[in-house]
């Protein structure tokens, strides 16, 4: 062991400078190594010009031989089993690790493999071998081979591979030094290809552009060539491009052909070493434990009602557990207003930063226990391997609507909140099935929701109403619950059509051994998710939510004084004790407006579905959050009852029509506000969240526009034909 | 008894092959990357309870596709 010397991470501390590419198959333990070296020194970011996560970290190496500190950058980049681009995941490997004019491409590369499925992870490690890329072949989960009867000779592997072979655990943070220390002595070239790529690519390609390219190395050239397409990435000369199109032309280049020539070469000279260097005792042992494990969890009755009961712990999780903190932030924000209120100057400063900013800041941190949750329950899926066997389980019932298995927790989180759901759709790979869960996510009725749906429902249907063992009001709610559902579905086949892809869906996948999630990778992952929503999205929700207060509680110059004014008159005073006083001014103040001269403004728009222009205000006010609809209109019936002992659904339900002078809110109101609500996009920090995971303001846009058109449509059918 | 080729997807559970040809040369590439070469053993591990999609041991590893893309492997049983 070295001695560990605290010193700040920083390149002022260090002799050299580093950087590092950690790569290796999805489920290989890659990111757990990555979290190993790097500690929490991690940054997020995006690589441009795509919507593929960029994971960096930077950690101090101390050469214990030399002395010296090196600052080494760590980049973790995504899964993948080769080099050939495919997908936009992979598109990012084979540019980070075959163009060296990419600002990412590495001096050195950590290949991780897990020991229990080596053949597949020397696939893409020769791959990097014959790119000439100075590398560590990582050998994780090395200690669990074992036990399952798996017995590797690394020095001989080392020996065909020439490189150095580092037999690991990360999560025990076995044999992490060794490769830090391997890192820090420094690592050369391999001087040897393991296949030669001149007997498949003809040469009258490979020798010109072996010409043009000398530095690189022929499998490096070959790639290169082979990407034709995507080669305007690389900083070539455009004359250079257009010769190697040339020269494919002219030599009848068959890049699918030579593809798969190297690939079943690659294999065979693997199987090769692998008989060399492994020995297995028990072939079929070793996988026996998941074996079984799998004929539970992927059983027609018992896998399903698993999966259930998995669903139903998260959203009870989601929707009960994180209340209590939820309750608590509300509360401490409340008091901190409070307070704000009481010591701070009376003034327009002080209105903005209580009513304004500490508002917003109270609606972004107030989401974060869901997210925390969420994400713990997301982690631990995919860490023990079970989120793959959902995948598995429920592949076929979402296909036809353009869905991923993986699909079915962030619908079913959105039934709690869909900020965490929205987020929680990075697991699904694909492209285009993620951005049509994203799209159809808010349609399911989350949690927000509800205040709404039973203040309504209490409003129009009459308690009394049960239908032997149920309750009506308690239908109608699940009703809307269904309603949402559904609506969620038909808007997913609907945009299946819609969406172009040109990734194809495909399902080819593994599904890995089980294994106990480590708590440290948890711990990370809800680390790094509650981080990027508070600074990514909270930005966002900060800044409408300052315009929304702008917009409550100032009105066009001169008219809120003529209120105060007004009301201060000895008429008032007396008719009225301080607190009634007080709410008829707010309530009047919240008319005159510029929400209220917007609530105002739309009516025409809105009265079709039965709205005035009280519903107006509320509906603007909801774009905060959907339940602010109940604080608006408790405010704005406040002025209109005789004494403040009514609840606002007694207000609600006293209120005339001014028209037809019945109730005004009948049922077809009450039905079409309701419908209003579960379609309608009105959550500000759904739509940030949404900028923040698709990097485009084009898809919040469509998002708004369709689901308010969804909303409108629903409405003014559903209160045309009932009124 | 004469060796039949059949497609991936016609093998029954517990039923174990080798891997022949692909009908499709872009899943063709995807399949030998994670080690479905032909030369390979193949078994067929289990079906998912609405009858798709599949799970393979191939390569030492439990491999999962939907059925259409089974179908795309030309296996010979053993």
């Amino acid at each position: 062991m070295f001695k560990k010397i605290k010193l700040k991470i920083g390149k002022e501390n260090a002799q050299r400078e580093l950087k590092v590419a950690v790569l290796g198959n999805p489920n290989s333990g890659k990111s757990t190594l990555f979290n190993a070296l790097t500690g929490l020194n991690q940054q997020t970011g995006n690589y441009p010009g795509v919507t593929v996560e960029k994971h960096s970290g930077d950690a101090l190496i101390h050469d214990d031989k030399t002395g010296d500190n090196i600052y080494v950058t760590y980049l973790d980049l995504p899964g993948t089993y080769s080099i050939y681009p495919k997908t936009l995941d992979e598109e990012v490997c084979f540019k980070v690790m075959c163009d060296d004019t990419n600002e990412d491409h590495p001096d050195a590369a950590i290949i991780v493999a897990d020991a229990s499925n080596l053949r597949r992870s020397l696939f893409l490690a020769t791959q990097i071998i014959d790119l000439r890329i100075p590398c560590i072949f990582v050998m994780n989960m090395m200690d669990i081979a074992r036990v399952r009867g798996v017995h590797i000779d690394t020095s001989e592997l080392s020996k065909f591979l020439g490189v150095p072979v580092v037999a690991a655990n990360a999560r025990k943070h076995h044999g992490v030094d060794e490769i830090k220390q391997l890192l820090a002595h420094g690592l050369t070239p391999p001087q040897k290809d393991f296949i030669d790529i001149n007997q498949f690519v003809p040469a009258q390609v490979m020798e010109p552009s072996q010409k043009m390219f000398p530095k690189k190395s022929p499998y490096g050239v070959y790639q290169l060539v082979n990407n034709e397409a995507g080669i305007e990435h690389f900083e070539i000369l455009p004359t250079q491009k257009i010769d190697i199109k040339k020269l494919i032309k002219a030599s009848g280049f068959d890049k699918h052909r030579i593809q798969s020539q190297e690939t079943i070469a690659r294999y065979k000279a693997i199987n090769e070493i692998v008989k060399e260097c492994v020995k297995i005792d028990e072939e079929e042992k070793r996988k026996s434990l998941s074996s079984r494990i799998d004929a539970i969890l992927t059983h027609k009755v018992w896998g399903y009602l698993i999966f259930l009961g998995v669903l139903f712990v998260i959203f009870q999780s989601i929707f009960l557990i994180a209340k209590y903190p939820m309750d608590g932030i509300e509360f401490f924000f409340v008091k901190l207003s409070e307070l704000g209120n009481d010591t701070l100057p009376k003034g327009e400063l002080s209105a903005l930063l209580i009513n304004g900013i500490l508002a917003g800041l109270s609606g972004i941190v107030v989401f974060v226990p869901q997210i925390a949750l969420l994400f713990a329950f997301i982690a631990i899926l995919e860490d023990t391997g079970y989120m793959a066997r959902v995948s598995f389980l429920m592949d076929r019932l979402m296909r036809p609507l353009g869905l991923n298995g993986r699909s079915v927790i962030p619908l079913m989180s959105g039934m709690a909140c869909a900020v965490p759901a929205i987020m929680g759709a990075r697991t699904i790979s694909n492209w285009k099935e993620r951005m049509i869960t994203i799209m159809v996510t808010p349609l399911m009725s989350c949690s927000a929701r509800l205040p709404v749906y039973t203040l309504l429902i209490s409003l129009v249907i009459p308690s009394t109403h049960n239908y032997g063992f149920f309750n009506m009001q308690g239908l109608v709610l699940m009703g809307m619950y269904l309603i949402g559902f559904l609506a969620a579905l038909a808007a997913a086949f609907v945009m299946k059509s819609i969406l172009k892809s040109r990734e194809k869906s495909h399902f080819i996948m593994e599904l890995p051994l089980y294994h106990i999630p480590k708590f440290s990778t948890i711990g990370l992952t809800i680390y790094q998710k509650v981080r990027m929503f508070l600074f990514d999205a909270g930005k966002v929700i900060i800044a409408i939510s300052i315009i929304l207060w702008f917009m409550a509680s100032h009105a066009p110059k001169g008219t809120l004084p003529a209120i105060e004014t007004a009301y201060q008159s000895t008429d008032s005073t007396k008719k009225y004790n301080p607190q009634q006083l007080e709410t008829r001014v707010s309530s009047a103040k919240l008319k005159a407006s510029y929400a209220g001269m917007a609530g105002k403004w739309i009516e025409p728009v809105i009265k079709p579905l039965g709205f005035d222009w009280k519903i107006g205000i509320a509906l603007i006010t909801s774009f905060a959050a959907r339940e602010a609809f109940v604080g608006t209109m408790a405010t704005l019936y406040s002025a209109d009852s005789k004494d403040n002992t009514q609840s606002i659904r007694e207000k609600m339900a006293a209120a005339t029509n001014r028209e037809t002078g019945g109730p005004e809110y009948t049922a077809a109101v009450g039905f079409s506000l309701m419908l209003f609500y579960a379609f309608a996009m009105q959550c500000m920090s759904t739509l940030a969240v949404v900028y923040r995971e698709t990097k485009s303001i084009k898809w919040p846009i469509i998002q708004f526009l369709y689901m308010g058109a969804m909303a409108y449509l629903a409405s003014l059918i559903v209160f045309q034909v009932f009124k | 008894m004469s060796k039949e080729i059949l497609t991936l997807d016609k093998l029954k559970l517990g039923e174990a092959a080798i891997v022949i040809s692909f009908n499709d040369e872009e899943n063709a590439l995807k399949f030998m990357e994670m080690g479905c070469t032909p030369g390979q053993k193949i078994k067929m591990e289990s079906i998912a309870p609405l009858g798709d999609p599949i799970a393979v041991i191939v390569s030492g590893y439990k491999l999962s596709m939907r059925k259409t893309e089974a179908a795309l492997i030309n296996v010979e049983r053993i």
